[in-house]
C-alpha cells in the first residue's frame, strides 16, 4: 500500500488547471494546424490561422485561451492499493480547484441554476471517480465551456434504430449546433450502458487523444464515416462555411439493457484543453 | 500593423455601416461597450421603468464578452465573444434605438436580423475562443456599469485593430447561411 498526501493533490489539481487553461496541448495545436490544408474556405483558413495565434499569445502572455474557463472537471483514476491521507480527497481537489482558478486569474463560472448567482470560486468542480488496479492516483482535467457543453444530448433510441440511428442523432446535433459551439469541434459519443453511462461514456471519449482510432474495428469505422460526414455539412470554422466542421469524432461502448439504445453526444470546442498527471 | 484589410472606427457612421458586406474581414477601433445576459436584462428594465441607458448607444457597438480577471499588468484577462443568441430578445430594441453594430459569436433569430436592416446595423463575429488574441487588442478598459455583475458589468473597451468578420449586413445578408451553403456536399 503506498500513501498518497492529500496536499499533493491540492497542488497538483491547481497546476493542471492553470496550465490546461492556457497552454493548448501540442496536439490538438497540431490538428489545428494540418487543418488549414484541408479547408477550402478562405474565410475557413482565416480563422484556422486565428486559433493558432490565440494559442500563442496565450503561452506567450501566459493568459487563458478562452474567458469561459469552464466548469472543472476532474477525472480521479485511483489506485486500490493507494491509501489518500491527511484529509478528504473531494475537499483537496475542491481546493486545488478553487486555488488554480483564483491565482491562474481564471474566469468564475460556476452559478445557482435558478438565481444565478455565481459560487465565486468556480466550486464545487465536477468529479468522477474510478477504482483501478495500482497504487497511483492519475488525475485527469478538462475544463469545459459551456457554449458547446450546451449542444450535448443524451436520447434512449430504439434498439431497431442500430448503427444508422446513432449516425443520425450525432448528425442532427452538430447540425443543431452549428456556429454555437465554436468548430472546429470534437465530438464524444457514447452509446449503451444506461442513461448516465452513456453521458459519462461520451465524456470520456472527449478524452481519447485527437487522430487516435478505437480499437474495435466496427467502431473506428464510424468515427471515419462520421467525421466525413460532419464535415459535409458545410459548417466549417466558426460556421462561417467551409469544410473543417470537426476535428475528430470519438466514440466508446457498453453493452446495454436488451430492450434500449442510449445514445450521448458531448460537443468539445476548438480549445480542446486536457491535462493529466500520474501521482 | 500593416494590413491590406479595412479598418472601421466607432461610432459606427451610417455610411459605413451601409457598405459592409457579409463574409468581409475588419479591423474595428475605438470604444465598444461589454453587455451580456444580466446586462440586457437590467438595460430593458431600465428602458421599460423609462429610465436611460447608462451610456448613450446611438452610433456604438455593444460586445457580447464576460472577460476573465486581468492578470497583474494587463489592461484586461481572455475575453472572446459568448453566443449572441441569448440576447435576441433584448437586442432589436436596442437596435431600434440606434445600437448600430453588435459583436459576438453565433446566429441571430429573425427579429434581430430584421431589425438590422429596418435600422441599419451590422452584427459582427469575434472568433469564439480566441480570447487571449482579442484581449491583446484592448488598450484600455473601465467599468461604466452595474459592477455588481462581476464578470457581467458593462465595461468600456476601446479596442485597436479588432479583427472581426461581418455576419449580417444591413441587406439582409447572412454569413452563416452563405457559407454553409458553398460548402455542403
Amino acid at each position: 500500500m503506498r500513501e498518497i498526501h492529500v496536499d499533493d493533490i491540492v497542488s497538483v489539481v491547481e497546476r493542471l488547471f492553470i496550465d490546461a487553461n492556457i497552454d493548448l496541448p501540442d496536439a490538438m495545436y497540431g490538428a489545428i494546424r494540418d487543418a488549414i490544408e484541408r479547408e477550402s474556405s478562405p474565410v475557413g483558413k482565416e480563422v484556422l490561422r486565428e486559433l493558432l495565434r490565440n494559442a500563442d499569445t496565450a503561452r506567450e502572455e501566459r493568459m487563458p485561451i478562452c474567458q469561459d474557463t469552464g466548469l472543472a472537471v476532474t477525472f480521479l483514476e485511483i489506485g486500490q492499493d493507494a491509501h489518500i491521507v491527511g484529509g478528504d480527497l473531494t475537499e483537496a481537489v475542491t481546493e486545488g480547484v478553487r486555488r488554480a482558478y483564483r491565482k491562474g486569474y481564471l474566469r468564475k463560472s460556476c452559478c445557482h441554476p435558478f438565481t444565478r448567482k455565481n459560487t465565486g470560486d468556480n466550486t464545487p468542480p465536477i468529479v468522477h471517480t474510478k477504482i483501478v488496479p495500482g497504487e497511483g492516483l492519475r488525475i485527469t482535467v478538462l475544463p469545459k465551456g459551456g457554449g458547446s457543453e450546451n449542444y450535448g444530448e443524451v436520447r434512449m433510441l430504439m434498439p431497431a434504430q442500430g448503427k444508422e440511428g446513432v449516425k443520425a442523432f450525432v448528425l442532427e446535433m452538430v447540425r443543431k449546433g452549428g456556429p454555437n459551439p465554436c468548430p472546429p469541434i470534437t465530438v464524444g459519443v457514447g452509446i449503451g450502458g444506461n442513461f448516465e453511462t452513456s453521458a459519462l461514456l461520451s465524456k470520456e471519449a472527449l478524452m481519447v487523444p485527437v487522430g487516435k482510432r478505437s480499437d474495435d474495428e466496427e467502431l473506428a469505422a464510424m468515427e471515419r464515416e462520421l467525421l466525413e460526414e460532419i464535415n459535409a455539412t458545410g459548417i466549417g470554422p466558426q460556421g462561417y462555411g467551409g469544410t473543417v466542421t470537426a476535428l475528430d469524432v470519438h466514440i466508446r461502448m457498453a453493452p446495454c439493457h436488451l430492450a434500449s439504445l442510449p445514445v450521448a453526444v458531448n460537443i468539445q470546442c476548438h480549445a480542446h484543453r486536457i491535462r493529466e498527471a500520474l501521482l | 500593423m500593416k494590413t491590406d484589410l479595412r479598418r472601421i472606427t466607432t461610432p459606427l457612421a451610417d455610411d459605413v455601416a451601409g457598405s459592409l458586406k457579409a463574409g468581409e474581414k475588419v479591423l474595428l477601433s475605438g470604444f465598444i461597450y461589454t453587455a451580456r445576459d444580466a446586462a440586457h436584462k437590467r438595460f430593458i428594465e431600465t428602458l421599460d421603468a423609462g429610465g436611460e441607458m447608462p451610456f448613450d448607444i446611438k452610433g456604438q457597438v455593444i460586445y457580447y464578452c464576460g472577460p476573465a480577471p486581468a492578470p497583474p499588468g494587463k489592461v484586461i484577462g481572455s475575453c472572446g465573444p459568448t453566443t449572441s443568441s441569448r440576447m435576441d430578445v433584448y437586442a432589436p430594441r436596442l437596435v431600434s434605438l440606434g445600437l448600430k453594430g453588435m459583436i459576438g459569436k453565433g446566429k441571430r433569430s429573425e427579429g434581430v436580423k430584421g431589425a438590422l436592416k429596418e435600422f441599419r446595423g451590422v452584427y459582427f463575429g469575434a472568433t469564439g475562443g480566441a480570447g487571449a488574441l482579442l484581449a491583446r487588442t484592448v488598450v484600455a478598459a473601465k467599468v461604466i456599469a452595474y459592477e455588481d455583475l462581476g464578470p457581467e458589468a458593462v465595461v468600456r473597451l476601446e479596442v485597436r485593430d479588432m479583427p472581426l468578420f461581418v455576419i449580417n449586413d444591413v441587406h439582409g445578408n447572412d454569413l452563416y447561411e452563405e457559407g454553409m451553403k458553398s460548402y455542403r456536399k
